[in-house]
C-alpha cells in the first residue's frame, strides 16, 4: 500500500551549514518529505524524525554544541526523544545531543588538532536501531568526515555499559573492515564514530551521511542507508495498528 | 576635531605632496582631518590602482557570456539555465605575512562578502599561497597559520574550498602570497550591484559594530613595501568572525532575494569610506553619512576611525522606506546589528555628519574618478636574457638514477601532494561537489541541471620572473588546459597580479609584460578577464616577489557528467600524449631541484597549437571517449606519468595507506604504466638527453587514457593534432623506456611514498 511521505524535520541553529545539505539528503528519498525547524521556535510541526546538521552553531566559540542545547527548540526536541521521537544528531548536532544529555560522552579537539576532512571506512556495529536497520552488520560505509572536534570519550563505566547494551553503532576501520592504525581520523575512543542511547532512538554520528547519498558526486552513496533505514523504520510505525 | 589636515599630515597618512595639492585644489583650500583621511584611502594604490589603470585596459572584458566585467564587486558570467557565476580573486598577501592566520581568514570573507553582495550564493573557494623555503622555520609557520586560518574560515562558512595551489621560492620569504578566489551561484534575473539610487532613501549599515580594527589596512599595510616595523604593523590587521559572516550571508541573500535593498555594497578596505564613496560616484547621486549612528566597540572613536575602520562582517545597503520594517525583520531573525546611519541626497556630495556637525563634504565623483594616474618609465631588467639555456653536460651533469630523479622531484615541495593542507578544508559541505581536490580542476554541479562548473588557478612565479610574457601568457593556457583536462570549456579568467613596488622601472616592466601576456592568451581562448585584484609593493626590504599574475579560471559544462580526472582506471588502456613534442630545462621544477638553478628562458606557448590541443581534447572528453586526462607542468612527462599512477590508488578521494588492502574504489589497487619515450633527439629542448625527455617543460602537452578498444575512434576526433601513443597502463610499477632501452622503473608505493612526503618536512 502506499502511505503519505513520512514526515522530517532540521534544525536550523545559527552557523549550521549542512542544513540544506540534510534537507537535500533527505529529499533524494520518494517517501519522505523534510522542513526547517528554526532554532527559536518550539514548534516541531507534527515531523517524525528531527535531525540536528552539521555546521558551526553559534559560531562553536564556546565548546561545540554548549549554546546551541539552549536554543528553545531543544527543549522540545528533548520532550520529543523521551517519548521516543527519532532523533539524529550529525558532527556538530552529536556534538549538541551529547551537550544536551540526550548521549553519553563527550567529543573533544581532534588528536592531531587540526580540521580534518577525509573519506573515511564505518564499520556498521549494530543493526538494531532505527538508524542502521536496512544496513547488515559488519557492513562498510564510506563517508566523508569534517570536523575539528571529533575525538569522542566517555568514561571507563558508561562505556562498559554501552559495549553491554549494544550502544557502538558505528567505528573507523580500514579498507579491510579492521580496526587499524590510521583509520581512525580523530583519536575517538575505542575507534568510535557513532552512539546511540539506551533507548535507542537517539543517535549520533561525526561523519556526514547527508553528503554521502548520491554516486554521481564525489562523496558517493554510503550514506545512503542511514537515511534508508529512518524512512523504512517510519513507514513501518505508519502502517502498525 | 583638533587634528590639522596639513602636508605633514598627509604624508603620514601615505599621500604624496602632489596629491594633497590636487586634494586642497578640489577642496577649496585645506580639507578637515576626515577628509584628508578619507582622500588618503581612496587614492592609496589599493584602492585606487592608480599604478595599473593605464594598463589594465588592455584585457579583453567583454563577452557574450559575460553579464558583468570589471567595475564591480565581482564578475558574472552566463553559465546556461538562467544561472550565472560571479567570480573574483584578491590579494591579503601583506596582512598574512604580519599574522598569517587572522590574515587569511579575514582574506577569505573579504572575498565572499564580494561574491554574496551582488546576490550570488558562495559555492566554492580556491586559495593560492606563495612561501618562502620551508627549510625556514617562519615559513613553516606563515604555511601552517595561513592553511589554519582559511580552514577556520571557510570551513565554518559552509562553503566548499576545493584546492587552490601552494609554491615555495625564496623570493617570497619576506613577502608570502595569500590570493583568495571565490565564486558564487546567482540567477541572472537577481543580480544586485553597488549602485546608490532614490534620493530620500535609507543607507543601512549590517553586521558588526565597528572597532578600531584595520584602521589603515588598504594604506599602511597594502600599499607599501615591508621593512624593520613589520611587526608594528599587526594592529592593522582584522580579526575574522565567521560565525557573523555566515549569518550575514543568509541575512543577505534573503534580502535580495526578497527584493527589500536597491542596491548594497560590502565594507573592504577602507571600509565605510570606500563602500559609500562607490555607490555615491556610481549612482551618480549624494549620500549623508551620519558617522555618530554607527553602532561601535569601542565608544571613543573618532569619525575618521569610524569612517576607515577595516572591521570586518559589515554590509551597506539602500533601502527604501517601505521596505525598511521588513529589513529590520529579518536582521533582527539572524541577530544582526541594521542600522540607519545616512539617506541617499541630490547633491551628489558624499557628506560625513557628526552629532549636527559637517566633518566631511567631498564631491564623491571626484574622489572616486580624479584619483592620481600613475605610469612609470618601463625599464627592462638587466637579468633577462633572450636565449635559453645551453643544457652542456659540464653545467648540467646527468643523472645517474633517473628513477632517483623522479623521487627526488616528487618529493620537491612543489610538485609534492598538498593532502595535508586540503585536507583540513571542508571540500564536499553544499553537495555538488564531483571532484575533490589534488587533480587538475575543482567540478560542481549545479543541482536540478545537467550543467556543471569546473574552476581552476595558475601561475609559475618562475617562469614570469625568467620571462614575464611569456610567463603570463603560460600561466592562461595552462589553467584553461586544466579545466579541458576536467571536460570543460574555459570561459572567463579573473587574475590577481601581485608585483614588486610600481615605482621602479624594472618591476612596471614586469607588470606591462605579464598584462600583454595575458591579454593576448585571453583572446586567443576566449576567455575575457572579468574581475580581479592588483597587489604592488610586494616586497622586503627592497626585495621584490617573483612576479605573480595568478590566473582563476572558471570552465563549463552542458553536461557534467562527462568530466574525467587524472587517475589512470584500468589494466590495459593505452596512454596517450597529446600536443607538443619538447621538453625544456629553462625555468623547469628539475633545473631547480637538481640544479639549484634558475636561469634562461622559458618557452613560449604556441596559441593555435593550444586553442587546438583544448578544442579537441574537449571533444574527445565530451565524446566520452577518454578514461584519464592530466596536464604536464611541473616535473614534466615522467612527473605527470607518476601523478597519474598515484591518483589511480585514490579514486574518488580515499587514500590507501596500505596498497595491498581491499579495494574499494574502481579498482583500488594502484596501477603502473611501462612507457616508451621514442627518441630524446625528436623532443625540442631536450638536447638529446633523456632526462630532460622526462623532466624537461613545455606547454601544451597531455596525457589521456583511452580503452584499447576506442583509439581509432579517439584518432579520428584528434586528427591532426600532434600526438604520440606512449604505452600501456599496466602492473604496479612505473616502467620508462626510450626507444626500448629501460631508464627506469619504479614501484607506485616508492612514488607515492615521495609524493606524500611533505608532512614530514613540516
Amino acid at each position: 500500500m502506499s502511505s503519505a511521505p513520512v514526515r522530517f524535520g532540521v534544525v536550523v541553529f545559527p552557523g549550521s551549514n549542512c542544513d540544506a545539505d540534510s534537507y537535500h539528503a533527505i529529499s533524494t528519498f520518494p517517501g519522505a518529505s523534510v522542513q526547517y525547524l528554526w532554532h527559536k521556535d518550539t514548534d516541531l510541526k507534527g515531523v517524525q524524525a528531527v535531525i540536528l546538521p552539521g555546521g558551526f552553531s553559534y559560531g562553536d566559540y564556546l565548546r561545540c554544541g554548549a549554546i546551541a542545547r539552549f536554543s528553545p527548540i531543544m527543549q522540545s526536541v528533548i520532550d520529543f526523544a523521551e517519548s521516543g521521537g527519532l532523533v539524529m544528531g550529525i558532527c556538530n548536532g552529536f556534538q549538541t545531543l551529547v551537550e544536551a544529555g540526550l548521549l553519553p560522552g563527550g567529543l573533544i579537539r581532534n588528536t592531531g588538532l587540526k580540521f580534518v576532512c577525509r573519506y573515511v571506512n564505518l564499520r556498521l556495529e549494530t543493526t538494531d536501531t532505527p538508524f542502521t536497520s536496512a544496513c547488515e552488520t559488519g557492513e562498510l560505509l564510506r563517508i566523508v568526515v569534517k570536523h575539528n572536534e571529533g575525538n569522542y570519550t566517555v568514561d571507563p563505566e558508561t562505556f562498559a555499559r554501552m559495549q553491554a547494551d549494544d550502544q557502538i553503532v558505528l567505528r573507523y576501520v580500514n579498507a579491510a573492515g579492521e580496526r587499524a592504525e590510521g583509520a581512525n581520523p580523530n583519536g575517538a575512543l575505542d575507534d568510535i564514530a557513532g552512539v546511540c542511547n539506551e533507548a535507542r532512538n537517539v543517535f549520533g554520528m561525526m561523519p556526514h551521511p547527508e553528503n554521502s547519498v548520491e554516486a554521481e558526486l564525489a562523496g558517493g552513496a554510503g550514506g545512503r542507508r542511514i537515511f534508508q533505514s529512518m524512512v523504512d523504520t517510519l513507514m513501518a510505525r505508519e502502517v502498525a495498528p | 576635531m583638533t587634528q590639522r589636515a596639513t602636508l605633514e599630515a598627509a604624508i603620514k597618512l601615505g599621500l604624496t605632496e602632489d596629491e594633497y595639492a590636487h586634494i586642497c585644489a578640489i577642496q577649496g583650500g585645506e580639507p578637515t582631518y576626515v577628509e584628508l583621511a578619507i582622500y588618503s584611502l581612496m587614492w592609496s594604490e589599493h584602492c585606487s590602482y592608480k599604478h595599473s589603470r593605464p594598463v589594465l585596459g588592455r584585457f579583453p572584458t567583454s563577452g557574450p557570456r559575460i553579464l558583468q566585467g570589471p567595475g564591480e564587486n565581482a564578475g558574472i558570467i552566463d553559465v546556461g539555465d538562467g544561472w550565472a557565476v560571479a567570480m573574483k580573486v584578491e590579494s591579503h598577501n601583506h596582512p598574512s605575512a604580519v599574522e598569517p592566520f587572522q590574515g587569511a581568514a579575514t582574506g577569505v570573507g573579504g572575498i565572499v562578502r564580494d561574491i554574496f553582495t551582488m546576490g550570488a550564493r558562495p559555492c566554492v573557494s580556491m586559495d593560492s599561497l606563495r612561501f618562502g623555503e620551508l627549510t625556514e622555520p617562519r615559513q613553516r609557520f606563515l604555511l601552517d597559520g595561513v592553511v589554519g586560518g582559511i580552514a577556520h574560515y571557510g570551513n565554518c562558512l559552509g562553503i566548499p574550498t576545493i584546492g587552490g595551489e601552494i609554491y615555495f621560492e625564496p623570493s617570497y620569504e619576506g613577502n608570502c602570497l595569500v590570493n583568495a578566489m571565490s565564486a558564487g551561484m546567482i540567477r541572472t534575473d537577481n543580480i544586485v550591484r553597488a549602485i546608490a539610487s532614490g534620493v530620500g532613501n535609507h543607507v543601512v549599515l549590517i553586521g558588526s559594530k565597528t572597532g578600531r580594527d584595520g584602521i589603515g589596512g588598504a594604506s599602511v599595510l597594502a600599499s607599501q613595501e615591508f621593512d624593520e616595523t613589520l611587526e608594528e604593523k599587526r594592529p592593522s590587521v582584522q580579526v575574522g568572525d565567521p560565525f557573523t559572516e555566515k549569518k550575514l550571508i543568509e541575512a543577505c541573500l534573503e534580502l535580495i532575494h526578497r527584493h527589500l535593498v536597491v542596491s548594497m555594497q560590502d565594507l573592504g578596505a577602507a571600509g565605510l569610506t570606500s563602500s559609500s564613496s562607490e555607490m555615491s560616484s556610481k549612482g551618480h547621486v549624494g549620500l549623508d553619512i551620519h558617522a555618530d549612528r554607527v553602532p561601535l566597540r569601542e565608544a571613543d572613536m573618532e569619525p575618521w576611525e569610524i569612517m576607515i575602520s577595516e572591521s570586518q562582517e559589515r554590509m551597506l545597503a539602500i533601502v527604501t522606506a517601505e521596505q525598511i520594517a521588513d529589513v529590520r525583520e529579518v536582521c533582527e531573525r539572524w541577530d544582526l546589528d541594521c542600522t540607519v546611519i545616512g539617506e541617499v541626497t541630490d547633491s551628489k556630495m558624499l557628506r560625513i555628519w557628526w552629532h549636527g556637525e559637517r566633518v566631511a563634504n567631498i564631491p564623491a565623483r571626484r574622489l572616486a574618478d580624479e584619483s592620481p594616474v600613475i605610469r612609470t618609465p618601463s625599464v627592462k631588467p638587466g637579468y633577462i636574457v633572450d636565449e635559453p639555456v645551453a643544457v652542456d653536460d659540464a653545467a648540467y651533469p646527468r643523472p645517474k638514477d633517473l628513477g632517483a630523479a623522479l623521487t627526488q622531484l616528487l618529493a620537491a615541495p612543489n610538485i609534492a601532494s598538498k593532502r595535508w593542507a586540503w585536507e583540513q578544508y571542508d571540500y564536499i559541505v553544499q553537495a555538488n561537489t564531483m571532484q575533490i581536490p589534488g587533480s587538475d580542476a575543482a567540478v560542481l554541479r549545479i543541482k536540478d541541471s545537467q550543467r556543471g562548473i569546473a574552476f581552476s588557478n595558475d601561475c609559475n612565479g618562475r617562469h614570469c620572473y625568467l620571462d614575464p610574457y611569456r610567463g603570463a601568457k603560460a600561466a592562461v593556457a595552462e589553467a584553461a588546459r586544466n579545466l579541458v583536462c576536467a571536460g570543460a570549456l574555459p570561459v572567463a579568467v579573473t587574475d590577481c597580479l601581485n608585483f614588486g613596488n610600481p615605482e621602479k622601472g624594472e618591476i612596471y616592466w614586469q607588470f606591462e609584460q605579464a598584462v600583454e601576456g595575458i591579454a593576448q592568451a585571453c583572446e586567443a581562448l576566449d576567455t575575457p578577464v572579468v574581475s580581479g585584484n592588483v597587489s604592488f609593493y610586494n616586497e622586503s626590504f627592497g626585495q621584490a616577489i617573483y612576479p605573480t599574475p595568478m590566473i582563476g579560471m572558471l570552465g563549463v559544462y552542458d553536461d557534467v557528467s562527462v568530466h574525467v580526472d587524472d587517475a589512470f582506471k584500468d589494466e590495459g588502456d593505452v596512454i596517450v600524449m597529446l600536443g607538443a613534442e619538447a621538453a625544456w630545462m629553462d625555468g623547469s621544477e628539475y633545473q631547480k631541484v637538481a640544479y639549484g638553478k634558475v636561469e634562461g628562458r622559458v618557452p613560449d606557448v604556441d596559441l593555435q597549437l593550444e586553442v587546438e590541443l583544448q578544442n579537441k581534447l574537449r571533444a574527445a572528453i565530451e565524446a566520452r571517449l577518454l578514461r584519464s586526462a592530466h596536464d604536464c607542468a611541473e616535473g614534466g612527462l615522467s612527473v605527470a606519468l607518476a601523478e597519474c599512477c598515484i591518483a589511480s590508488g585514490s579514486t574518488g578521494g580515499a587514500q590507501f595507506e596500505d596498497p595491498e588492502a581491499p579495494p574499494s574504489g574502481r579498482d583500488g589497487r594502484w596501477l603502473g604504466a611501462d612507457v616508451d619515450l621514442g627518441s630524446a633527439a625528436a623532443v625540442a629542448g631536450a638536447a638529446g638527453r633523456p632526462d630532460l625527455a622526462l623532466f624537461g617543460e613545455a606547454p601544451s602537452r597531455v596525457i589521456v587514457t583511452v580503452a584499447p578498444e576506442l583509439l581509432g575512434p579517439l584518432d579520428e576526433v584528434l586528427g591532426r593534432l600532434p600526438h604520440r601513443v606512449l604505452g600501456r597502463v599496466t602492473g604496479t610499477n612505473l616502467r620508462c623506456t626510450m626507444q626500448g632501452k629501460e631508464l627506469f622503473t619504479v614501484p607506485v608505493g616508492e612514488l607515492h611514498s615521495a609524493y606524500e612526503s611533505l608532512p614530514q618536512r613540516l
